[in-house]
């Protein structure tokens, strides 16, 4: 039983770090900066997820990594949030994104506070 | 109760969090978990108001399917990284109108878009309206829009009513 435990967790534990590899691959190789917080936002999401689940098994802290997952998970969408508008409002010209639709305009290019 | 517990969920959450945090369960961890998960919610309910009931067993089914959704993702990018040339991979911005009852549940929905295939929730129209996604790899943008409708939305509005 503790042998396949171990065997789980090293797998996770070498899922999670290739994922965590193509996540900082995918941020040298793509080209557009919208393209490359894609790559980070996600395998490298799942990278700390499987490592996070490997330390739950084997190290006794299960309890803590599923908080440690929960809080990255609800961190990670704001962080590409922000810089997806940083880079909106910084790099692109107005004419780059397509119109809302609706009549107004998006929040990155509001005049209003 | 109602008085006593504004928000169940929220309460709930709470109590769940300190004993994680804790990574015990004892009496005095319990007892200083219900006391934070009572006194929390009721402080703050001022700060928060209309604040939205949503389905706790939905939300919970909903968390599952995302979860789920971004492990398939991860593994969706990770191959477009790897094996698509640069030249043939079509990003492109997505204009999606959401009709969700509240901020709380438009929020919801960005986080899911930004976790889950290969997209990202950019922008939103000032009024909060209209979601600005990038699609790291989409072809077919209409499909696009028409699955975060059905697959995200229509739950989230299940939801939060």
């Amino acid at each position: 039983m503790a042998q396949i435990i171990e065997i789980i967790s090293s797998l996770l534990l070498v899922t999670g770090g290739l994922f965590g590899l193509i996540g900082s691959y995918g941020l040298v190789r793509l080209g557009e900066g919208m393209q490359r917080l894609h790559a980070p936002t996600k395998a490298t999401t799942i990278g700390v997820g499987a490592v996070l689940i490997a330390a739950g098994l084997v190290g006794g802290v299960a309890s803590k990594a599923g908080l440690v997952a929960g809080f990255l998970f609800l961190t990670a969408p704001l962080t590409a949030l922000f810089l997806a508008r940083v880079h909106l409002f910084r790099s692109l010209p107005p004419g780059a994104v397509p119109p809302t639709g609706t009549g107004v305009d998006w929040a990155s290019r509001s005049e209003t506070p | 109760m109602r008085r006593l517990y504004p928000s169940p969920l929220l309460s709930a959450l709470q109590i769940l969090l300190w004993v994680m945090l804790a990574g015990e369960l004892t009496p005095g961890v319990l007892a200083m978990a219900v006391l934070l998960g009572t006194t929390l919610p009721l402080l703050t309910a001022r700060w928060w108001p209309d604040r939205p009931r949503p389905h706790p067993l939905r939300l919970m089914a909903y968390l599952a399917l995302v979860l789920w959704d971004v492990i398939l993702a991860s593994i969706a990018v990770a191959r477009i990284i790897l094996f698509l040339p640069q030249d043939r991979i079509r990003s492109a911005w997505v204009v999606v109108p959401v009709d969700l009852p509240c901020a709380e549940a438009r929020a919801l929905l960005a986080g899911t878009i930004t976790l889950t295939p290969g997209t990202l929730t950019a922008d939103f129209s000032e009024d909060g309206k209209v979601l600005l996604v990038h699609a790291l790899h989409a072809p077919d943008t209409k499909a696009l829009r028409e699955e975060i409708r059905t697959r995200y939305e229509a739950r989230l509005k299940r939801i939060f009513t």
